[in-house]
């Protein structure tokens, strides 16, 4: 008996990644709400410039390859084509906080109805670990030699809390994949997400607190436990804002 | 047939979109082509069609990227500081591959310019505009029956060979009205493409729309395969308009409104007793080559008479390998030449310059 396998949605292709990164993780996560919600079949993603970028060689449905920080406008051309397909990007935290902002707001207050996975690791991977808009205060990278200084490099973006404070968009969370029992929450909230769109309530974006043990300068581990000791403490988990659930209660 | 209706160029433009089976439509406030925008917000939604104000020309482009990855006609239109932010999601759909309609209704530049007409962006038109190896089909019309008749043929073109397709107009055109007969709408019917994405339907492998190779032996194949194909349209798709060329013994060369006075000029130029024609590019991209070449045979010299400091002049003198002096007659930064001063450059032409 097997008790457990590959999501369906995931090729065979092996991932690139680096070891003890989060992303294979968080695919999974995508991949088995997608199983588990039978859409595979009407799902296209799109793959964003970063870490990810090759995405679309790891996801079985249809894919594209967006632009820097496009994602969500290319997201939003093709769910309006197609409103009967489901639509996710899956973004880290250059793409879409720092040169998608513009796309990621106007999406989010919209209430496009569409999926976004936000991985936020605080760091530019693929470019080999400069400064990102979520580098903690402090944080070292290539680009903050010295450390982020917030005198002249500002404060880090807290999205979940930004577009939280927005009227248009139906759902945003912030999970982690660092232990055991974030993961297990990350599947639920993820697969909240898709279901939000399936029945057409609009805009949810989940954040998901990752690591980079390579551009970190970690092992594994250390990066795991950095995430608990820096990460989070900064970047508080949560549900920031699920507006069906808040008219639920109101209606009560 | 359809009754002759009075319209402005960019409302041309829009309805015939529509006609042409065009559902999709984002766009940003610039002027001078608003009216595009502000005529598709009124009629999108009567045809069951989206139109979306974007965040941002930036926005709007990469929302067309998307739709046209779905295998669906779509359309934005800009004027020139505009264009010049889509460049990027231009070069990522012309390297994957899709087709879309974009409109540069040209105003004066560089920078924020100003919002006269202009015919300033023809080198960004024609040359690829963004990053990399790729062309884009150039229509230019000249008045606003052809705003409408070259929509329908963009969207076609673009289809036809799966790439971006540009109208280029200016300021003028888009603006002036004049009476315009419209095709009969096409129906909508969408077939399903085997590159575009829709969801596998659990049928079939997954599409990639894409514009990514890293292994750069594929990259360099994938442009070679895009150029093979930028070489048929080179050879099938140039269009032009000759105008009393067949006894010439000079030639203007002139499109979109540069053309219109250009005619009067020739015109003008006959009943002096000059022998000159005019030439007017249809197709910028791909430009008229062959019909220069052959007229540079017979004629003594040709005059470019362009909206800018001179850039078409450049695939004048190139298509006729610089064997004719080439006059340049030229306005920019929005101002438009009189047919006198065009009359002018003829004269000077066939005064001495030419020989």
């Amino acid at each position: 008996m097997i008790v457990f396998e590959k999501p369906k949605s995931l090729t065979d292709k092996e991932f690139h990644y680096c070891p003890g990164c989060p992303h294979g993780i968080i695919h999974r996560l995508v991949a088995e709400a997608i199983d588990t919600l039978g859409i595979e079949g009407i799902t296209i993603g799109v793959a964003p410039v970063g870490c990810a970028v090759m995405a679309y060689d790891y996801f079985t449905c249809d894919m594209v390859e967006a632009a820097h920080g496009r994602a969500p406008a290319m997201a939003t051309g093709i769910k309006r084509s197609l409103p009967e397909n489901i639509v996710f990007t899956y973004q880290g935290d250059g793409d879409l906080a720092s040169i998608g902002m513009a796309e990621t707001v106007h999406a989010a207050t919209r209430n496009e109805n569409i999926t976004v996975i936000f991985v936020n690791n605080a760091i530019y991977g693929m470019t080999g670990g400069q400064m990102a808009p979520t580098s903690l205060p402090g944080q070292i990278t290539q680009t903050s030699p010295y450390g982020r200084d917030v005198k002249t490099a500002g404060y880090p973006v807290k999205v979940a809390e930004l577009l939280s404070s927005l009227d248009g968009p139906e759902f945003i969370a912030r999970v982690a994949v660092n232990n055991v029992k974030n993961v297990r929450n990350a599947k639920k909230v993820i697969q909240k997400a898709f279901e939000n769109q399936i029945q057409n309530k609009g805009f949810s974006l989940v954040e998901v607190i990752s690591a980079c043990p390579t551009n970190w300068g970690m092992t594994p581990v250390n990066a795991l436990k950095w995430v608990e000791d820096n990460m989070i403490p900064y970047y508080p988990l949560g549900i920031y804002k699920d507006k069906s659930a808040q008219k639920e209660a109101e209606n009560k | 047939m359809a009754n002759k209706v009075l319209m402005k160029g960019n409302e041309a433009i829009a309805e015939a979109a529509i006609r042409a089976g065009c559902r999709h439509y984002f766009g940003y406030p610039i002027t001078p082509q608003t009216e595009v925008a502000a005529y598709m917000a009124k009629r999108m939604p009567k045809v069951g069609g989206t139109f979306l104000q974007a965040e941002s020309e930036v926005a709007a482009i990469n929302m067309v990227y998307g739709v046209a990855s779905t295998g669906r006609r779509v359309m934005t239109s800009s004027s020139s500081p505009g264009i010049s932010l889509k460049q990027e999601g231009i070069s990522y759909i012309a390297g994957s591959d899709l087709p879309c309609l974009v409109v540069n209704v040209q105003r004066g530049g560089p920078g924020l310019g100003g919002i006269q007409p202009s015919q300033s962006d023809y080198f960004q038109a024609t040359k690829g505009g963004g990053h990399g190896d790729y062309h884009l089909i150039v229509l230019a019309p000249s008045s606003v029956q052809e705003m409408a008749d070259m929509t329908t043929l963009a969207f076609e073109l673009a289809d036809k060979y799966r790439m971006p397709a540009m109208l280029l107009a200016d300021g003028t055109i888009g603006q002036m009205m004049e009476p315009v007969e419209l095709a009969e709408p096409e129906e909508v019917v969408f077939t399903e493409k085997d590159w575009a994405v829709t969801g596998t339907k659990m049928q079939r492998k997954h599409h990639i729309v894409n514009s990514l190779y890293l292994n750069p032996e594929v990259l360099e194949q994938k442009n070679m395969e895009r150029f093979a194909r930028y070489a048929e349209i080179e050879k099938e798709e140039a269009r032009y308009e000759s105008f009393l060329m067949e006894d010439a013994e000079y030639c203007v060369v002139a499109f979109g409104i540069a053309a219109r006075v250009s005619k009067n000029a020739v015109v003008a130029a006959r009943k002096e007793g000059i022998k000159v024609g005019l030439i007017r590019p249809i197709t910028l991209w791909p430009f008229p080559k062959e019909v220069m070449a052959k007229a540079a045979d017979r004629v003594k010299g040709f005059v470019s008479v362009e909206l800018s400091m001179g850039q078409m002049i450049e695939d004048v003198k190139l298509s006729i390998e610089c064997r004719r002096p080439v006059l340049l007659c030229n306005r920019t930064g929005g101002m438009i030449m009189s047919p006198d001063e065009v009359l002018n450059s003829i004269r000077a032409l066939c005064g001495g310059e030419a020989k």
